[in-house]
């Protein structure tokens, strides 16, 4: 059926509300939680301690995350029969406060992820810019290179890295950018053939711009939107390959604190310490879904065309 | 003699079909088969024929979007395909300029008004921010758009609006031959005619050519002083407007006019019999034999399916029709007597 | 060819955005003879195509709503049917063709299943009886050899056919009225015509109505018996084309008539209207046209103008006829 709400939206230069009005509310509110979400994982991230600024006992969370304590192992949450409001979200097996472990384990995750989005992500527009506009061979030689890299494993690239370098921090990055802008490359490159073959695109041909002026003034500020949209969903993939990582060793060793690494270090005792497992897991629920509905108010403030007038 | 700006000689444009895993070429896409034509300085030629009559590829041919598989392109009289590639940026690009079809997708939806009628500017010359900017300003108004304007975005315009943003960005270089691909079709009945207005207008100011691709004959005879009709890559009639209007002497020109005639109710007095052509244009893969339009020509005879017809110069116009062989039809035509009134209102 | 088979009353249908309220149709009123094309005509956003939706009540809902009026088709109030009703109305009484015959055919579905899906929702025949009647729908709109055509994909045709397939499938059930929304705009001139002729003589076989929308002129001479012009989401005039292009009245509807470029004669300068159409969301609060108008007076600006009739079924809005 014929959609005329374009048409509406052309002549007003405003969106057509799609819906009544508590469904709009909903809508903004879908903007406004998620980002008051992030906003304070990142203040607890930098704020975990303040070493970094040489004060290492102003802390907000409450322990150090890697000190143990055999008597206080497997504290339920403060609610629950056993627990203790000296542990908010209860303790390990080996007596880690949850509570900070999680605070301090915001570094690693969001710091992780951060990282190699935009390291692949830049990495793979590049590339896919340029094997969508020039095309021929330059294209196709790209292109095998994108292939290979995603028919690797790339769990099995960060172990051998691991193996030869030593797991770390910086193994963990490398090992998850060294594959990671594959799909980035496929996709940028997929919008960039699509744009080639606009008729503002001929235009700067016919101007006399080169393909270099052309590739970053007119193909890529048209990529934004669906760059911006992989950029949001990556943000889970990277916590969730990064535990993956963790829990067979080639991650961020312990005793630091990952997310990720904390869900695997949990899954042992799921039946009986169910908590040890949950809030990690909470945490990176949380940042997933933050980061792709921010990621939605993103691509449409972006877009000049959903300016009002 | 007549000022030259631009020739097209034998212009072809083949696109070859591949098939099989060693993709052998098995056939040809023959878009453009042979196509000759002279534009004016300060004239419009119009080049008119329905969808994949291969107008469009002419136009991309001289806006050096698609190369030519044969023929040669004079500007000046100097073939472009010999320029070096520092020649045509100064030399071709910056005096052969477009406005294409669809005011929507010309314009980079996410730069400003202001940015986008500057960049051939910038990309072109060194001249100061300040400067561009006063150019760009200048031009806005030329084309007859308020210039606190600048700062919006394409969208934020109407179509007839954007069109002339179009116009104004086309003219920003000076240039000599202004290429236009259906530049109203896109457009309100009512805005049309202030746009075509508007191109003339800036034609005599500026003794621009106009190159102007369309389908419609009518937009077409306000503005044109030469007119080619295309049909499945070659052209069938050519000659200078008024000529090929009064006195259309191509079965699918004569067609073209029925189509687009204003059949005002009381023209029924008149009796008119409207020309209904038959099937649709054959694939430009499988032209048929001999005449191309002779499947669907209602004046057929037998030689149009066994030869093509060559392009002969009748009185003021060419002609690629079999019909006009004969020399004392020829000699009929150049004397000044109709063929036939098939088609076209009766003079009163 | 007297009897009046839809009747549009004071149809009022908005739009309701973000910004406010898009009154896309603000209270127009026409009437349809049986087996009679009817034109109505006006440039873009002036509402034509939203008067079709609303006729067949498909407008996006909860967005585009019908906010007054009546639409009673042979007797029946449209506006008064239930959902379940209105789909058994659709495609069977009424029917309509949109302008981009690609978007309207379902590419993965051949041509004759397409027909026989409108055919088996609405007749309940057995299958060999449907296949009938698709070869009968395809041989109605003029494509030669329908009986192998039926296994052919969208994408096996060209333009002009595909067009005469999507007239097949709207005019498979024999509905009593066609509403065509632009369905020649794409098409090329020569291709136009010839299609054109076909809707002269489909009209003549199954005497079904037709609501012909469009913004070409030249198609209204060609085809249309009567016409209403369309400005801004008002009728300004409606007439028999004849009178319409003989004794327009309306200001809108003569510039429209002007600016129309004739191939039969020279002009030196194209006759244009200056401005643009209004902003549906900020309308003048006097005639829709008046600002653009070159014989606006002062009430013109104030106040609407009521209809008026000024002849034999030729009604005008308009203060310069009283």
């Amino acid at each position: 059926m014929q959609n005329i709400a374009p048409d509406i939206e052309a002549i007003t230069g405003t969106k057509v509300a799609t819906g009544i009005r508590r469904v709009r509310i909903i809508r903004q509110l879908t903007l406004i939680i998620p980002s008051i979400v992030l906003f304070l994982l990142v203040i607890t991230a930098i704020f975990a301690d303040l070493s970094w600024l040489g004060l290492p006992d102003v802390r907000l969370a409450p322990y150090d995350p890697v000190k143990t304590s055999m008597p206080e192992r497997f504290l339920p949450p403060f609610w629950a029969a056993e627990g203790s409001t000296a542990h908010l979200l209860g303790t390990d097996n080996l007596g880690r406060d949850i509570l900070s472990r999680v605070i301090f384990g915001a570094r690693v995750s969001l710091s992780v992820s951060l990282l190699v989005i935009l390291i692949t992500s830049s990495i793979g527009t590049v590339l896919g810019i340029i094997a969508g506009y020039l095309g021929g061979r330059t294209d196709n030689t790209l292109m095998r290179v994108t292939d290979i890299s995603l028919s690797f494993p790339a769990i099995l690239i960060a172990i051998l890295l691991a193996a030869s370098i030593g797991p770390g921090y910086w193994t963990v990055v490398l090992a998850l950018s060294i594959l990671g802008w594959a799909p980035y490359a496929r996709l940028i490159r997929g919008e960039a053939l699509k744009l080639r073959e606009e008729d503002f695109v001929a235009q700067a041909r016919i101007i006399g711009a080169s393909p270099i002026r052309t590739m970053v003034k007119h193909i890529f500020p048209n990529i934004i939107n669906p760059l911006i949209i992989m950029m949001t969903l990556s943000v889970g993939m990277v916590i969730l390959t990064e535990a993956a990582l963790s829990y067979l060793g080639a991650g961020i060793p312990p005793p630091n604190p990952s997310w990720g690494a904390m869900v695997n270090d949990g899954r042992n005792f799921i039946d009986t310490a169910w908590w040890i497992s949950l809030f990690p897991g909470v945490a990176i629920g949380l940042v997933v879904l933050s980061g792709n509905f921010l990621g939605d108010w993103l691509r449409d403030t972006m877009d000049p065309r959903l300016r009002q007038l | 003699m007549a000022d030259i700006l631009l020739e097209g000689r034998d212009l072809k444009k083949y696109y070859p079909v591949t098939k099989g895993i060693l993709q052998r070429t098995v056939g040809w896409v023959r878009a453009v088969d042979g196509v000759s034509f002279t534009i004016e300085r300060g004239k419009t030629l119009s080049l008119v024929g329905e969808s994949g009559a291969g107008k469009t590829t002419v136009a991309k041919q001289i806006l050096l979007l698609e190369q030519l598989t044969s023929g040669t392109i004079l500007f000046e009289g100097k073939d472009v395909y010999k320029f070096t590639k520092s020649q045509l940026k100064t030399e071709y690009r910056p005096r052969v300029q477009s406005v294409q079809q669809n005011p929507w997708s010309s314009m980079n939806p996410r730069m400003r008004v202001r940015d986008i009628v500057a960049e051939p500017l910038v990309v072109n010359t060194k001249h100061s921010k300040e400067q561009i900017q006063s150019r760009v300003q200048e031009l806005l108004k030329q084309v007859g758009l308020a210039p606190n304007h600048t700062d919006y975005y394409p969208h934020e315009f109407s179509g007839g609006q954007r069109q002339r943003i179009a116009v104004a960005r086309a003219l920003a270089l000076n240039p000599s031959l202004v290429v236009l691909d259906e530049p109203v079709s896109a457009l309100d009945v009512s805005i049309r005619a202030q746009i075509m207005n508007l191109l003339k207008d800036l034609q005599e100011q500026y003794n621009l050519s106009y190159l102007v691709i369309a389908h419609n004959l009518a937009t077409v005879r306000f503005m044109s002083h030469s007119v080619a009709i295309m049909y499945l890559g070659q052209i069938v009639e050519y000659g200078e407007a008024e000529e090929v209007f009064s006195q259309p002497l191509h079965p699918y020109t004569r067609a073209l006019m029925s189509a687009s005639i204003l059949k005002l109710p009381e023209d029924e007095d008149q009796k008119i019999t409207p020309i209904i052509l038959s099937g649709e244009m054959p694939s430009p893969l499988n032209p048929p034999p001999g005449c191309r339009f002779h499947t669907r020509c209602a004046e057929a005879i037998d030689i149009c399916s066994k030869e093509e017809p060559e392009l002969r110069v009748i009185g003021k116009h060419q002609v690629r029709c079999h019909i006009y062989d004969d020399a004392s039809v020829q000699s009929a035509l150049s004397s000044g007597l109709h063929p036939g009134t098939e088609g076209r209102p009766q003079q009163p | 060819m007297s009897d009046v088979i839809l009747q549009v009353e004071d149809l009022h249908t908005s739009f309701f955005t973000r910004a406010g309220e898009v009154k896309a149709v603000d209270g127009i009123s026409f009437y349809v003879n049986e087996g009679e094309t009817f034109g109505l005509v006006g440039e873009s956003a002036c509402g034509k195509t939203v008067t079709g939706l609303s006729i067949l009540r498909l407008l996006p809902e909860p967005a585009g709503r019908i906010v007054g009026g009546k639409i009673i088709l042979d007797g029946t109030n449209l506006m008064e049917l239930s959902k379940k009703e209105m789909r058994g109305i659709r495609g069977k009484k009424i029917s309509m063709i949109l302008q981009d015959p690609m978007t309207s055919l379902n590419p993965v579905y051949t041509v004759g299943d397409q027909i026989a899906e409108s055919v088996r929702l609405h007749q309940g025949l057995p299958d060999d009886m449907v296949e009938l009647e698709v070869i009968s729908a395809l041989r109605l709109l003029g494509i030669p050899a329908p009986e192998s055509r039926l296994h052919d994909y969208p994408f096996q045709m060209s333009g002009g056919m595909r067009q005469r397939v999507v007239g097949s499938i709207a005019m498979s059930c024999r509905p009593r009225l066609l509403i065509a929304d632009e369905p020649t705009t794409a098409l090329d001139a020569t291709i136009q015509a010839q299609y054109l002729a076909l809707f002269k003589d489909i009209q003549k076989q199954t005497d079904v109505a037709i609501i012909f929308i469009t913004h070409d002129f030249g198609v209204v001479a060609n085809i249309c018996q009567r016409v209403a012009v369309m400005y801004a989401g008002k009728i300004m005039e409606t007439a028999a084309t004849s009178t319409i292009f003989k004794a327009p009245k309306h200001p809108y509807t003569v510039a429209l008539i002007n600016s129309v470029p004739r191939l039969d004669q020279k002009d030196d300068r194209l006759y244009s209207i200056e401005g643009q159409p209004p902003s549906l969301l900020n309308l003048p609060p006097g005639c829709r046209f008046a600002p653009r108008c070159p014989d606006a007076q002062d009430i013109c600006h104030n106040q609407q103008p009521p209809e008026v009739e000024v002849g034999d079924g030729h009604t005008v809005s308009c203060w310069k006829v009283k």
